[in-house]
């Protein structure tokens, strides 16, 4: 009939339920808030920096199950990271959610993010699997804007 | 003519069945499902009867309007005339240049307190509005505010979507100018007393402009009985095309205010020194109308009459209380707006899933329905919620339908057990 199993899958489900990283920072360096207005998403983030390097990262808010489990992925998969590394990541992770259906997405550098391939067959959903890692975004360039998906 | 009244025919009864083979779309799948189309309140399907009237439009009479001595523009003319009449006679305003095209609601709001405000608001004044405007008849009141230096105050409302009714009775006052109400809430289906509400700003001269929106479909609309300076309604809500839409305005308020846009059509001479400016409505249907889509609303509004809208409110009556009490019975969801006076909106939270994924879900086995803040974000504030998932009806909603969209509610609890 239809596989919804293909957005919702497992570890989406699991990380919507159980979000890793969900709170605060006790020092924030950087945070940023980001917000879709398309559905009321909105999340906070906090990162701690160790030099170019993620040391610590948190997200608060609330949202769809695919905005929360992408930020609760996206703040596993960036921990321990430089700037650089998280940036490329991000890169492929927005190449992944916009692609065409058959394009394969590039599992080794993306690693769990790539529960998220199921999102492009849903393009109203796309801005909700990116909403966090754009929110990391402006806080890593440390805009004071509220990230949107706009 | 005849003296001897006619007997009195009974009405035809409705047959949701009729009503359905007049709707193309409702015909079709969607993701290999039958299409369950409840997000009506967004817009509503359009029935044969208008398709037919815009392909014979651009068929058969196809020209421009007061500005031909041929024979077409003459014919297009005096549809778009014909058009005018049907909405007068819609909503029973007095006379038909009472009834001036717009674009949308959207703009027929723009309008009034465009032309309004230039000429009869400033300083001191204050515009009264509601805790449950669409973003609409917000932002349009917010930016008079700002040019003129008005006030702008806001009715609360209570957590089950009423108007606090003390806070309406203190909020209008001497300083109101004007008073711009929804008269049938699109995110928690609240019907507004607007009766009162005029009554008591007309007390104060204050002049009220009603939303409908959504009421134009879903209730018989009689703008002298109501006595509102203004009404606004948007073609594709009303079973008929987009980008048309219709302003209701007093004659005498519409005399005194000035154009809204400049340009072909709303002028009688132009010259250099001095532009004269025509009459009603044409001195606020500045350029080439959307000819067609104003054919296409009368037709939609020929459709709806020919149906009767008593009965279209009773069948939607029967299927709210219907989905009301079908959707109570699922575990964790939430009816948001339950007001004792309600129409045509069934807006619900579900605890674990987020309106979104209902939405996705839902879409999945056919049954459209809108999720999110659906442009009134102050009433998603007020009730503490980010978004909502709504499911709105229309004459050809059926149980069936009802009974769909519990069945994929039920499939989204699922997916989130
Ligand atoms: C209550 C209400 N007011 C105004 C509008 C605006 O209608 P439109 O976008 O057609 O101008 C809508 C429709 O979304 C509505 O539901």
């Amino acid at each position: 009939m239809f596989d919804l199993r293909d957005l919702y899958q497992e570890v989406i489900l699991d990380h919507n339920k159980r979000p890793r990283n969900f709170g605060q920072l006790a020092r924030p360096d950087r945070s940023a808030e980001g917000y879709n207005p398309l559905c009321g998403d909105k999340l906070t983030l906090q990162i701690e920096f160790d030099g170019d390097v993620i040391r610590d990262v948190a997200f608060d808010g609330s949202g769809c199950a695919i905005s929360k489990a992408s930020a609760s992925l996206m703040t596993e998969s960036v921990k321990g990271k430089t700037l650089d590394e998280v940036r490329a990541l991000f890169e492929k992770f927005q190449a992944m959610v916009t692609a065409d259906a058959e394009v394969e997405p590039d599992a080794d550098a993306l690693g769990k993010l790539s529960v998220f391939a199921g999102v492009r067959a849903y393009p109203a959903r796309v801005k909700c699997a990116v909403l966090a890692w754009h929110t990391l975004r402006s806080a890593v360039e440390g805009a004071d804007d509220v990230a949107t998906t706009e | 003519m005849s003296q001897v009244p006619a007997p009195t025919a009974a009405p035809p009864r409705f047959d949701v069945g009729c009503v359905r083979k007049e709707f193309p779309i409702l015909a079709r799948e969607v993701h290999g499902q039958p299409l369950v189309y409840l997000d009506n309140a967004a817009t509503t399907q359009k029935p044969r009867a208008v398709i037919d009237a815009l392909v014979r439009y651009y068929t058969e009479h196809n020209a421009n309007i007061h500005r031909g001595v041929h024979y077409l523009s003459e014919a297009a003319t005096q549809a778009h005339e014909n058009a005018r009449r049907t909405v007068q006679r819609f909503v029973n305003a007095r006379e038909a240049r009472e009834i001036v095209f717009t674009r949308n609601a959207t703009e027929g709001i723009n309008l009034v307190a465009q032309s309004v405000g230039q000429a009869h608001v400033g300083e001191g004044d204050e515009i009264v509005i509601t805790g449950m405007e669409h973003h609409s008849n917000i932002v349009p009141w917010q930016m008079l505010c700002e040019r003129t230096g008005a006030r702008l105050k806001v009715v609360p409302i209570t957590v089950e979507g009423e108007l606090v009714s003390e806070e309406v009775e203190r909020l209008i006052g001497p300083r109101t100018k004007l008073v711009a109400v929804v008269h049938l809430s699109n995110s928690l289906g609240t019907v507004n007393p607007v009766e009162r509400i005029i009554e008591l700003a007309h007390q104060h001269d204050a002049a009220v402009l009603v939303d409908g929106a959504q009421s134009a479909y879903h209730l018989p609309i009689d703008v002298q009985a109501l006595d509102c300076d203004f009404y606004v309604a948007t073609g594709h809500k009303l079973y008929g095309p987009t980008g048309i839409g219709l302003l209701y305005g007093k004659a005498e308020r519409l005399d005194e205010m000035p154009p809204y846009q400049g340009g072909g059509d709303m002028i009688s001479s132009v010259t250099f020194e001095k532009t004269t400016y025509n009459e009603l409505p044409y001195k606020f249907e500045a350029g080439t109308p959307h000819i067609a889509g104003a054919i296409g609303l009368a037709a939609a509004i020929d459709y709806l009459t020919g149906v009767g809208l008593d009965q279209v409110a009773a069948h939607e009556r029967d299927l709210l209380a219907y989905g009301t009490s079908a959707l109570g019975q699922v575990p964790g969801l939430r009816l948001v707006g339950t007001a004792a006076n309600k129409a045509s909106i069934l807006s619900f939270v579900m605890d674990g899933v987020h309106p979104h994924d209902i939405g996705t879900i839902v879409d999945q086995m056919g049954v459209a329905i809108r999720t999110g803040h659906h442009c009134t974000q102050p009433v998603m504030d007020r009730m503490g919620i980010p978004a909502t998932a709504r499911a709105s009806l229309a004459m050809y909603s059926t149980r069936g339908d009802i009974d769909a969209l519990v069945a994929a509610v039920g499939r989204a609890r699922e997916v989130f057990a």
